[in-house]
């Protein structure tokens, strides 16, 4: 079988469905939608003709010669995922899930979010669909993304602050998952990225893999040939599902993933799923995951809101076990440097997240060299990471910070 | 329901219905406030007429517990608690009662501490079984093995969601009793107990249930008593919680009779 043909609910020992009883029905109803909408030319082109007129797609690609000298001058060519309405990936999947949620009469959308990508995307759609959104978000994201709050309020969305446990990502899906419980006639949980019980992982990177596809014939036309890998941040693993997929039936083309190392792989304060994690159970998968000996989740540290969590895709784990994709990690400072660069030699200021898969493609275009042609997944703009950035760099006058 | 008869708990259970009403199910975590409280307080459960003992495992990402349970057991956690603490605090209660102690936990610390040797040392601390919110036994291949191998009781949950097969699949797997979800919710206390668990036990009760307890939302022995008029068991978390938190031990043991109260027929209908 073909590597993409995967659909779940296991990829290999992972994935299946942890989660209260309460929620089978539920995620037996999204399977069935699902299963039907992904055949459906009519759920099929409605979706394209949104993504056409409202997410401006298909992205574009760019090439990047002045940053690929920082990159041992491989040929870097930037998958604009950063160029969609609202600033990331996001989109793809939350109007693909919700237009399944229309279908399923579902009047509420409830969604997780960490960088506040995920809950501006959600919020959009709901403004767009007329439905009522709620958005959970750890206190600790609240605050170094408060512009994206603010964004979510603006259109409309009731943002909730989490506070239990780390006060970020992991807890607010945790609150997403008891909102569910309880209101789960009314509401479609919006999940965010390939994680959590089946059919999310499946479902989440079959609306995001129209990025691999389209990146795949794009790099194509531009090189005549594929490209030697192929590189995203992970968090919990989204986009670079969405960007690998199209290749994983490629063996030509090496797949990368970039994980958070906060301040280190080493130090305690990282976010290196697979790089340090054992498998385990989280959130209703099974996956790669940062525990202890008892197995309670350790809370996760990055500079990036999007990338600090400390679970994965189940998908991923099992690329990782098979050996058809590498996770490595990169720190904070690494993906700062990266962030600067791209910013200082092409004009376009990256996502904190995105910039981790840029600082792995200078690493890894040093090790491939000029003959190598590197496709890098932009999965989002730093528009939502000034007040980060600022600090990080000291960008702010003192005065006007006062 | 599996090897009916060799259960502790279902023959506690079918003792209080036989008696005329039903069992009391008293949920409290380990290691609240701290270890040795947490252990004298289920010891009062059981002195004040609780006939089973639910002890939860402090684990990190409760999906199915609402904020008064979510706060007892982050600050267990934040207390130091370990996984070993489970099996002692298991060993400690049942060296001073004979009240069966089901251990209530998320799956993830079973499954990294070994389900085997989960199994075989809560045998060994002598616990009844675990109760596993978050483990349908579409998932629990090892548990049911491992459950077999030492006899260890296994509750799993069915919800008013729950189709008919999924519900015979619960009662089929389940050994002590299988816990009927009231409503569509998390733990916490709630002002009615939903019509819908009504109507989930006698569901559960035409897929061939003969022990079934109904829990969440339940706080006073009035619901006690309406739970107790359809189902085998009801069983009260946060508001045993809140007394410990609130009262301490003491507390606990007030709330518990009072609630007891609610499984005498005899006593007023107030
Ligand atoms: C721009 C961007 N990239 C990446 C991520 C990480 O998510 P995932 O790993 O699911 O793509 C986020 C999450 O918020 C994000 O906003």
């Amino acid at each position: 079988m073909a590597l993409r043909d995967e659909l779940g609910p296991y990829f290999g020992e992972y994935g299946g469905r942890y989660v209260p009883e309460s929620l089978i029905a539920a995620l037996d109803e999204l399977d069935s939608a699902y299963q039907l909408a992904r055949t459906d030319t009519a759920f099929q082109s409605e979706l394209a003709q949104l993504h056409a007129t409202y997410t401006g797609r298909p992205s574009i690609i760019t090439e990047v010669p002045r940053f690929a000298q920082h990159a041992g001058n491989a040929r870097v060519i930037l998958k604009r995922e950063d160029l969609n309405h609202t600033g990331s990936h996001k989109i793809n999947n939350v109007l693909g899930q919700a237009l399944l949620a229309k279908r399923l009469g579902k009047r509420r959308l409830i969604a997780e979010t960490g960088a506040g990508q995920h809950g501006v995307a959600t919020a959009t759609a709901a403004a767009l669909f007329g439905m009522e959104c709620v958005v959970y978000m750890g206190e600790v994201d609240t605050e170094r993304q408060a512009l994206n709050v603010a964004r979510m309020r603006l259109l409309g969305a009731t943002v909730i602050p989490v506070t239990t446990g780390s006060r970020t990502l992991k807890d607010a899906i945790n609150d997403a998952l008891r909102d569910w419980v309880a209101n789960v006639d009314s509401t479609h949980y919006l999940l965010g990225t390939v994680a959590g019980p089946h059919p999310f992982p499946v479902m989440v990177r079959d609306f995001h893999k129209i990025i691999g596809e389209e990146a795949r014939a794009q790099v194509l036309e531009l090189t005549g040939r594929l490209p030697d890998a192929v590189t995203a941040c992970v968090g919990g693993g989204s986009n670079a599902m969405g960007i690998f997929h199209a290749f994983l039936d490629d063996p030509d083309v090496a797949l990368y993933g970039y994980e958070a190392a906060g301040e280190g792989h080493l130090t305690e304060r990282h976010a290196a799923t697979i790089t340090r994690g054992r498998p385990g159970v989280l959130h209703g998968a099974r996956s790669y995951m940062l525990q202890d000996d008892d197995g309670q989740t350790i809370e996760s540290h990055s500079i990036s809101a999007g990338l600090d969590y400390p679970g994965v895709g189940p998908e991923h784990a099992w690329l990782n076990d098979i050996g058809r994709a590498s996770y490595l990690p990169i720190t904070d400072d690494e993906a700062m440097e990266a962030l600067r660069l791209l910013s200082r030699t092409e004009g376009i200021i990256p996502a904190i997240e995105s910039a981790h898969a840029l600082a792995g493609t200078m690493k890894l275009g040093r090790e491939l060299g000029p003959d190598a042609t590197i496709l890098v997944n932009l999965s989002g703009r730093g528009d939502k990471d000034m007040e980060t950035a600022g600090t990080y760099f000291e960008l702010f006058d003192k005065k006007a910070s006062e | 329901m599996s090897t009916v008869g060799t259960s502790t708990v279902e023959t506690v259970i079918a003792e209080r219905k036989a008696a005329g009403s039903g069992a009391l199910v008293g949920y409290l975590p380990v290691g609240f406030p701290d270890f040795q409280t947490s252990v004298d307080a289920a010891v009062a459960l059981a002195e004040n007429g609780v006939d089973v003992i639910e002890l939860g495992l402090p684990y990190s990402d409760p999906v199915m517990d609402g904020t008064v349970i979510q706060k007892a057991t982050q600050a267990a956690l934040a207390g130091g608690f370990k996984l070993a603490h489970g099996f002692d605090a298991v060993a400690a209660i049942t060296a001073r009662t004979d009240v069966p102690v089901l251990v209530m936990t998320y799956w993830n610390p079973v499954l990294q501490y070994g389900v085997d040797r989960f199994s075989d040392d809560l045998v060994a601390a002598g616990g009844a079984g675990l109760i596993t919110p978050d483990l349908v036994a579409d998932e629990a291949g090892l548990w049911l093995a491992a459950s077999e191998r030492t006899g260890l009781d296994r509750v799993f949950l069915a919800a008013p969601s729950s189709t008919d097969a999924r519900l015979a699949q619960a009662v089929e797997m389940s050994r002590g009793f299988v816990y009927a979800v009231s409503t569509m919710g998390i733990t916490g206390a709630r002002s009615d107990v939903d019509t819908a668990a009504r109507t989930l036990v006698a569901r559960l009760r035409a897929a061939g249930a003969t022990s079934t307890c109904v829990g969440l939302g339940i706080s006073t022995a009035d619901q006690v008593r309406e739970v107790l008029g359809y189902a085998d068991g009801a069983i009260v978390g946060s508001a045993l919680v809140t007394a410990l938190a609130d009262g301490g031990v003491e507390a606990v043991a007030r709330t518990a009779a009072a609630l007891a109260a609610g499984t005498r027929l005899t006593s007023s209908s107030t």
